[in-house]
This record gives C-alpha cells, sequence and structure tokens, in this order.
C-alpha cells in the first residue's frame, strides 16, 4: 500500500445528510444515506444500467447488469459508506466512500440526464458531511488528469494533488485531526 | 509470433505470466519471459523465477527466461526492439478498493514509448 500524503488542515465541515435542494434544472433533489433496502439496491442499479458508457472512469462503473451488481455488492458494503441523489423514487447520482486501511476512497456519479446541474458538488459535499460525522479522518480518489471537470469539483470541495506521476492524478482530503 | 513477456512480481505481472504461457500454448508463439525490477514490489527475483519455472513446467512450455536489469519500462522497450519481438505483454493493472484499474508504472512507460505493440493483461 502506498503512503499518500494528507494536507494537515481539516476541510470545510460540509453538512451530512439528509438534506434537499433544488437543482438548476428546477428539480427537487433529495440526498439521503444508503438505506440498505432492496429497491434503494435496484434503482441503483437502474441509475448504472443507463450509464453512458463514455463517462466511466478507470473502468467503472462496469458494463452489464451482472458486473453492475458484484460492483454493487462490494461497495455498498456495511463498512462503506454510501450517499444517492434522489429525483423522486429516481436516482440522479450516488458517491461512495469505500474502507482502504487508514482512509477511504471516494467515487462519485452522477447519471447522464442530471449533470451540469450543479448536483455533484452538492452530493460529494453530503458525502464528506456524511464520512465527518461518521468518523472518517482521511479520503483519496484517483481522477483521470483529462477530466477538468472532475479535477474542479474535487478542487472546489478542498482535495488537494498529492500524486501527479501516473495517468491519474491522485488527491486527498483530511476531515478529522489525526486520532492520536 | 515472438513474444516478450515482462515480469516484476505484481499480482497482475503473475496473472499475466499464466494467461500468456496458456496462450503460448494454443497459439504456438515463441516466448521469452524477462524478469524486470519493480521497486513496488517485495517479491524476490529468485521467488519470481521459481514461479515462471513452475507456470512453464505445469504446461509444459518452453521459453527463454532471463533478467534485465536497471529501468524496467525502458530495458523491455530497449530489449523488444533490438531482438526484434513482435509483441509486448505485460500485466493490465491492479485494481483500487473501490474497483479502478490502475496501471502499473512500468506498463505506463511502455505503453507510451514502444514501437513494438504493446498487449496488456486483464
Amino acid at each position: 500500500m502506498s503512503t499518500r500524503s494528507y494536507s494537515d488542515a481539516v476541510a470545510d465541515p460540509y453538512e451530512a445528510p439528509p438534506l434537499s435542494f433544488t437543482d438548476k434544472e428546477e428539480r427537487t433533489i433529495a440526498v439521503r444515506a444508503y438505506d440498505g433496502s432492496d429497491e434503494e439496491m435496484e434503482a441503483l442499479v437502474e441509475m448504472y444500467d443507463s450509464f453512458d458508457p463514455a463517462d466511466r472512469a478507470q473502468g467503472i462503473p462496469p458494463g452489464r447488469e451482472d458486473r453492475i451488481r458484484d460492483w454493487l455488492d462490494n461497495i455498498l458494503g456495511d463498512d462503506c459508506l454510501n450517499v444517492v441523489a434522489w429525483d423522486g423514487d429516481e436516482v440522479a447520482g450516488h458517491a461512495t466512500l469505500v474502507p482502504d486501511g487508514d482512509a477511504y476512497e471516494l467515487a462519485i456519479f452522477v447519471h447522464q440526464s442530471y449533470q451540469r446541474s450543479g448536483i455533484g458538488t452538492r452530493l460529494i459535499k453530503a458525502l464528506l458531511g456524511h464520512g465527518r460525522v461518521s468518523g472518517v479522518e482521511k479520503v483519496w480518489l484517483t481522477v483521470e488528469r483529462w477530466n477538468r471537470a472532475a479535477v474542479n469539483l474535487y478542487q472546489n470541495v478542498g482535495f488537494e494533488t498529492s500524486d501527479a506521476e501516473s495517468f491519474e492524478l491522485e488527491m486527498t482530503i483530511r476531515l478529522a485531526e489525526p486520532d492520536e | 509470433m515472438k513474444v516478450l513477456l515482462g515480469i516484476g512480481g505484481s499480482d497482475d505481472s503473475i496473472r499475466a505470466l499464466e494467461k500468456t504461457v496458456e496462450r503460448t500454448a494454443d497459439a504456438d508463439d515463441d516466448l521469452t519471459i524477462a524478469i524486470v525490477e519493480n521497486p513496488s514490489v517485495e517479491r524476490s527475483r529468485d521467488d519470481i523465477e521459481s514461479k515462471v519455472t513452475d507456470v512453464l513446467d505445469d504446461l509444459g512450455i518452453e521459453a527463454d527466461v532471463l533478467h534485465l536489469e536497471g529501468d524496467a519500462g525502458s530495458e523491455l522497450v530497449d530489449f523488444a526492439e533490438n531482438e526484434g519481438f513482435d509483441q509486448i505483454v505485460l500485466g493490465g493493472g491492479e485494481t483500487s478498493p473501490m474497483g479502478k484499474i490502475q496501471i502499473g508504472s512500468i506498463a505506463e512507460f511502455v505503453l507510451l514509448n514502444s514501437h513494438v505493440t504493446v498487449t496488456l493483461v486483464r
């Protein structure tokens, strides 16, 4: 496991879900922690099943429903933290923290029909808020360097580049003081 | 076809070894296996070499096995080009806890610098 560098400064304490807001298309979007029910799981499968492969990041979400289910089983586990943006009973976006040693790896996906509506920023802040109140100290992610929209989003919420030597940029954020 | 497999001991390189040796049996390729330095891996060269021998013996495949010293990516590209190989085969990356594919630094260098066809094994 590589040693990543994290800022000494703790990021802004974002509000934890549940919360709701009106997006740029005047839709009411509710952000809630994933409740583990079959209904929510199926709604997520449906969102990823119609997800544009052009917006895939380093192989996720995978194509084909069976692979989507395997992948979701892995990241919706009890030790993971998941937040979902809802438009009624339809999933607009999903963000997740998956444990990795003493830190968590982050990923966020907003469905094509909901992009450029301000949902990504609200969703990632809600996930970081959820992580903060759940005791998460450090979060990292990788992002393809040509994906400027995503890199800007991560920078705006407080992520800093920790490794720029690979195809993907690695970025990190600190949510809490070191637990001594 | 003259195939050069580069192996530095990461898990994906071991998977590439297994799949390439299987494929060699099917395709009747001429396989050379180059053991290289991967600084991010703890497995020793001796361990890697005995793993290589095991996999070759299991499938009854003959291959030249050699060691390349120095920077793995550049040595592989140089060797493949000078020795007339048709293809370089490497492990296609590890996956993060999230399931994201992360290509190793050796593969990154070879992909961007090799004039010989490159295959990444998934």
